[in-house]
């Protein structure tokens, strides 16, 4: 009773079958359980796009009211703007100019609008009803038609169409981000603004416009509707500027003297593991690095970009030196080969022909590791720039705030109603630049990429 | 190319050089830091300034509560140390000898309105009627029950006090870098533990730490922020940042008074607390804008009745408070270390 042939092909056949379905199995549930992986990030990741945009985009159109203002000469009390004479100094100017804007600060602008929204209404108010007049529009516009007057003093006398932003409390009221049938006595407007408002928005005088403030103005705090970005964006852009010079060039230097000419040794070993260990530091410790060195030690401002921008150098530096060192060492040695075999000194070899190869690779790497700084906040939050700055900054060294930093600020805002929508707007801002800044790397990437 | 490039290279490191050391010899905006309650009338005063003075730059206004600012302010004297301190209260006398320490001897003290703490809850739960009695029970690590001490028993409010709601106890209150934090005890914690036979003195504001308390080191966003988490919590807020969320929160009395502007300024709600800035004498003559932002601070237009820091929730001072800190300031009278 032996076993043929034919027997033990046929069991060798079953057992193949059982395993071959089992591995068909196997493969079937690794690939549905790598398919859920991925969906389930894709999900995550369109939900909170998805979240940040409802909430977001309706933050850049901001109820506007469109009205004439008489600029009433009785009013406008304000000598001739002055003009730098022959033979003025400009120190005696200046003076004199600043003379002449703190006259015109002194001015009551507030009761030019007051006027114009009165006309607007077709109504008289009594003193105890101006209090819901004002609360119509944003307090800050009275410095904004100042602004407009000192720019053009020939308005005196005329009556001109201007744009003035509604209050923070009337454009939440009017895009229902409040419950509009909450009690008086919850509602942050008084009844009388709300029906002046209802009323305004349907004679088409409050339009829902495109919010150029949240673009060109700093932020503010009393005047919160016409809140914006602008001086967080300088900050930020000073930031990235020290940043890109100081960090690139140390980090791509450091990279490519490691890499092509330092001996191996312990130091330049231990050296390495520090990059890498640097790399891995979380990024607060950078910031109070920065305070007790930079601050304290340097005596350098509180609350400036350069700061900032040193301290996120610390942070982006061990980043550039990592990606510029791979993208190095993934030159064919060959192409080394060649140049030194045609004569070419270490240097030529390095910088006529293995630099310009990596380039792609250092520019991808630098490209994020400076959309990485960015999008950082903990470190700024400890060298002062969390503080409320209503400045543009003009030079590095001023104070200012920086974009996530804003989103942090604008989130904390006890303004709840309105805030929300706008920390999602700056969310958008921010997120737009970061991903401009990844797809220009993908970009360089691809057009001086080589194959070989 | 390359020297080109080299010499790029050092032009700018030494034009960012010169650029630092230019402006670490002189600041011209007034540099203000503290607590988080003052802030935003702190920055709607320096908004103001800025916009009217053109001459002066924009005081720039930083958080880090009063502790943190005061620290700050404690750092020394110099261009890179803050000028202001915001504190939602007085200075310790701590905090003066470690100011002197480091140089800052002419603290100024500037009073310049008063604030509520109100209790808040969220809209759709029930409303409270509390007493420092009940939060002090609420809140306490140890109570005396039948004369004995005994680990705080209680889970709900109603255990308390049958009147207040049937809710679990959640009480959100703000972290000791907190001003709000000390007033919170003196003026409730303490006033609450008298009633108490047994816990005194500092055990009063032992409080427990079965998860029931939340502390809260951030600002009141985050107060709220967990009131919409924790249903049934109980939130320890500031009165301007109730007054501006009014549509989500609603307040709940303590010994039986609303707390309102005029209830607070009258006194008549126990738990209110003066503000204060400190103002570093020593920049008075360096920093351009600094003496004038402290005068207009004080202008009874600027924090006065009818004041937009009235609109954003401050309780402005009577016209004899104003007159005395605005006297004390300009004696430059300066805060003692006794």
């Amino acid at each position: 009773m032996s076993i043929t042939i034919e027997q033990r092909r046929q069991h060798r056949l079953m057992t193949i079958e059982k395993s071959l379905a089992k591995r068909h199995r196997k493969e079937t549930r690794f690939r549905r359980v790598g398919l859920a992986a991925v969906t389930t990030g894709m999900a995550l990741v369109i939900i909170l796009f998805a979240s940040i945009l409802a909430r977001g985009v309706p933050a850049f159109w901001q109820s506007t009211v469109y009205t004439d203002v008489y600029f009433d000469p009785e009013v406008i009390q304000l000598d001739e703007k002055p003009r730098r004479e022959d033979g003025e100094t400009q120190l005696a100017f200046d003076e004199r100019y600043g003379a002449w804007l703190t006259q015109a600060s002194l001015i009551n602008w507030q009761s030019l609008i007051d006027n114009a929204m009165e006309d607007a209404l077709g109504v008289d108010v009594e003193s105890r009803q101006l209090r819901d007049l004002r609360a119509l529009l944003a307090s800050g516009e009275r410095f904004a038609l100042r602004d407009q007057f000192i720019e053009k003093p020939s308005l005196l006398g005329q009556t001109v169409e201007v744009k003035l932003l509604a209050s923070a409390n009337v454009d939440v009221w009017i895009k229902g981000n409040i419950d509009r049938s909450l009690p008086d006595a919850r509602q942050q407007l008084s009844p009388q603004t709300r029906e002046w408002a209802d009323r305004l928005s349907d004679e088409g005088i409050i339009e829902n416009a495109f919010s150029t403030s949240l673009f060109l103005n700093t932020d503010s705090r009393s005047s919160p509707a016409s809140a914006g970005l602008a001086g967080a964006f300088m900050g930020s852009l000073f930031m990235m500027m020290v940043v890109i010079l100081l960090s690139v060039p140390i980090g791509v230097a450091s990279a490519v003297y490691l890499e092509e000419f330092a001996p191996q040794n312990r130091l330049t070993d231990l050296i390495e593991i520090n990059i890498n260990n640097l790399a891995a530091v979380p990024s607060i410790v950078f910031g109070l690095l920065g305070a007790s060195i930079f601050i304290g030690y340097f005596g350098l401002p509180l609350s400036a970009p350069v700061v900032g921008g040193l301290v996120l150098t610390l942070m982006t530096l061990p980043t550039i030196i990592i990606t510029t060192r791979a993208s190095l060492r993934s030159i064919p040695p060959s192409i080394r080969q060649a140049a030194l075999g045609i004569g070419a000194s270490k240097v030529q070899t390095v910088f006529h022909h293995v630099l310009p190869l990596a380039l792609p690779g250092i520019l991808t790497g630098s490209i994020l590791g400076i959309a990485q700084a960015l999008g950082e906040t903990a470190p700024l939050l400890l060298i002062g720039m969390n503080a409320f700055v209503a400045n543009v900054p003009g030079t590095p060294l001023e104070q200012s705030t920086a974009l996530p930093v804003q989103i942090y600020l604008w989130q904390g805002n006890e303004l709840r109603n309105f805030f929300e929508a706008r920390t999602s707007a700056a969310i958008i801002v921010l997120l737009g630049l970061m991903l401009s800044l990844n797809a220009l790397a993908i970009w360089l990437r691809k057009k001086f990429e080589t194959r070989w | 190319m390359n020297v080109a490039k080299k010499t790029l290279g050092v032009a700018v490191v030494a034009a960012l050089a010169t650029g630092v050391s230019a402006t670490a010899m002189a600041r011209d905006t007034v540099q203000i830091a503290g607590s988080s309650t003052v802030l935003p009338f702190a920055s709607i005063v320096a908004e103001e300034f800025g916009d009217t003075f053109s001459q002066f730059g924009t005081p720039v206004v930083g958080s880090g509560g009063s502790g943190g600012g005061l620290r700050q302010f404690c750092q020394g004297v110099g261009e890179n140390t803050i000028d202001i301190a915001n504190a939602s209260r007085a200075i310790r006398s701590a905090e003066v000898a470690s100011c002197n320490e480091a140089g800052v001897n002419e603290i100024l003290e500037v009073k310049f309105g008063y604030d509520g703490i109100v209790f808040a809850s969220r809209l759709d739960r029930e409303a409270f009627e509390l007493t420092p009695d009940h939060v002090f029970k609420a809140a306490a690590a140890q109570v005396t029950q039948d004369g004995e001490l005994v680990d705080n028993p209680y889970t709900r409010w109603s255990e308390i006090d049958a009147d207040l709601p049937d809710q679990e106890i959640v009480l959100v209150i703000p972290a000791s870098n907190h001003g709000t934090r000390e007033v919170f005890e003196e003026k409730v914690i303490h006033p609450g533990c008298e009633s108490d036979a047994q816990v005194e003195g500092d055990a009063c504001v032992n409080l427990r730490g079965d998860g029931r308390i939340v502390e809260i080191a951030g600002d009141y966003t985050e107060t709220l922020a967990r009131l919409d988490a924790q249903a049934d919590a109980v939130g320890v807020f500031g009165l301007s940042f109730y007054e501006q969320n009014r549509d989500r929160l609603q307040v709940a009395t303590v010994d039986g008074v609303t707390p309102s502007l005029e209830t607070i300024g009258s006194g008549e709600y126990p738990i209110s607390r003066p503000l204060f800035f400190y103002v570093k004498g020593e920049h008075l003559d360096v920093i351009p804008g600094l003496a004038e932002y402290t005068e207009y601070f004080l202008n009874d237009m600027v924090s006065g009745y009818g004041s937009p820091l009235e609109d954003a929730g401050l309780i402005p001072l009577d016209e004899e408070e104003r007159a005395t800190a605005l006297e004390q300031f300009q004696a430059r009278t300066v805060v003692s270390p006794e």
